[in-house]
C-alpha cells in the first residue's frame, strides 16, 4: 500500500510539474513539447530501480519505445481532428486513447513480444 | 518565432485544475506499476508513454483561450480548439525526444548510474524536442 502511495505521489508530482512549465512557455507549439515530457517514466524508473532491478527497467524502457510511437500517432491525429475539423478538446483527446492502445499493443505484439 | 516566459498564465489555472492534473499523473503511474506488475515490463512499460494528463490539458487550454477571446467580445469555440490542436501537434514533436529518451534508458540503464542515465536522456528529451520543433517552425 506504501508503495502505490508514494507512486502516486511522486508522479502526480512529476506529472504536474512538467504541466506547470508546459503552462510557462509560449507560444503554444513550443508549451505542447512538455505534453509529452517523460514524467510517469522517470518516477516509475526511480521507484522500480531498486526494487526489481536494472534489467526489469531496461525491459519497460525497450516497450517505452513503442509506447512514445503511439504517442506521436495519438497526439497527430488529435491535433488534426482539432485543427482541421474543430472538434471539443475532451471529445478528440479522449476518444483517440483507444488509438494509443491500438497502436502500442499493437507494435508490442508485433515487434516485442 | 520567438519562445517567451509567461508567469501570468500560472495565475489563470484554477487550484483545482492543478488538483485535476496531480491526481491524473498519479494514478497513471499506479497503474503502470499495476500494470508491470501482473503482466510483466513488457507490457507495462508501454504505459510509461502513457498520455496521461494530455486530454486535461488540452480541455483547460481550450477553456482559457476560449475565454480569453470571449472577453475581447468574439466567439471563441474555434480557435479555442485551433490552440489545443497546435499544442498537441507540439506534443507530437515532444514525443520523438521521448522516444529517445527511452532508448538511452534502455541502452545504458544495465551499464551506468541510475541517476546519470535519467539525468543523460531527460537532457535528450528537452534537446532532441526543441530542435525538432525549431527546425519545424
Amino acid at each position: 500500500m506504501e508503495e502505490f502511495l508514494l507512486r502516486f505521489l511522486i508522479g502526480g508530482a512529476l506529472v504536474s510539474a512538467f504541466a506547470v512549465l508546459g503552462d510557462l512557455f509560449k507560444p503554444k507549439s513550443f508549451a505542447g513539447l512538455f505534453g509529452a515530457a517523460p514524467s510517469i517514466a522517470l518516477a516509475t524508473v526511480v521507484l522500480t530501480i531498486n526494487t526489481e532491478g536494472a534489467a526489469y527497467v531496461a525491459t519497460e524502457a525497450r516497450s517505452m519505445v513503442a509506447g512514445a510511437v503511439a504517442f506521436f500517432i495519438y497526439a497527430s491525429c488529435a491535433s488534426w481532428l482539432l485543427v482541421r475539423y474543430k472538434f471539443p478538446a475532451l471529445a478528440a483527446t479522449s476518444s483517440m486513447i483507444l488509438v494509443w492502445l491500438a497502436a502500442a499493443l499493437g507494435l508490442w505484439v508485433v515487434w516485442l513480444r | 518565432m520567438n519562445v517567451t516566459v509567461d508567469p501570468s498564465a500560472l495565475g489563470k489555472t484554477k487550484w483545482y485544475e492543478y488538483a485535476v492534473r496531480f491526481v491524473f499523473g498519479g494514478i497513471v503511474t499506479v497503474l503502470a506499476g499495476l500494470i508491470a506488475k501482473n503482466f510483466g515490463p513488457g507490457v507495462g512499460g508501454l504505459f510509461l508513454a502513457f498520455p496521461a494528463i494530455f486530454p486535461a490539458s488540452a480541455t483547460l487550454i481550450e477553456k482559457h483561450e476560449k475565454q480569453k477571446k470571449e472577453r475581447a467580445g468574439m466567439s471563441g469555440t474555434q480557435r479555442a480548439r485551433n490552440a489545443a490542436g497546435v499544442d498537441a501537434a507540439g506534443a507530437a514533436i515532444g514525443t520523438i525526444g521521448l522516444l529517445c529518451f527511452a532508448v538511452l534508458v534502455w541502452q545504458l540503464i544495465t551499464t551506468y548510474q541510475t541517476w546519470i542515465v535519467l539525468t543523460a536522456a531527460t537532457f535528450a528529451w528537452l534537446i532532441v524536442s526543441v530542435l525538432i520543433w525549431h527546425l519545424r517552425t
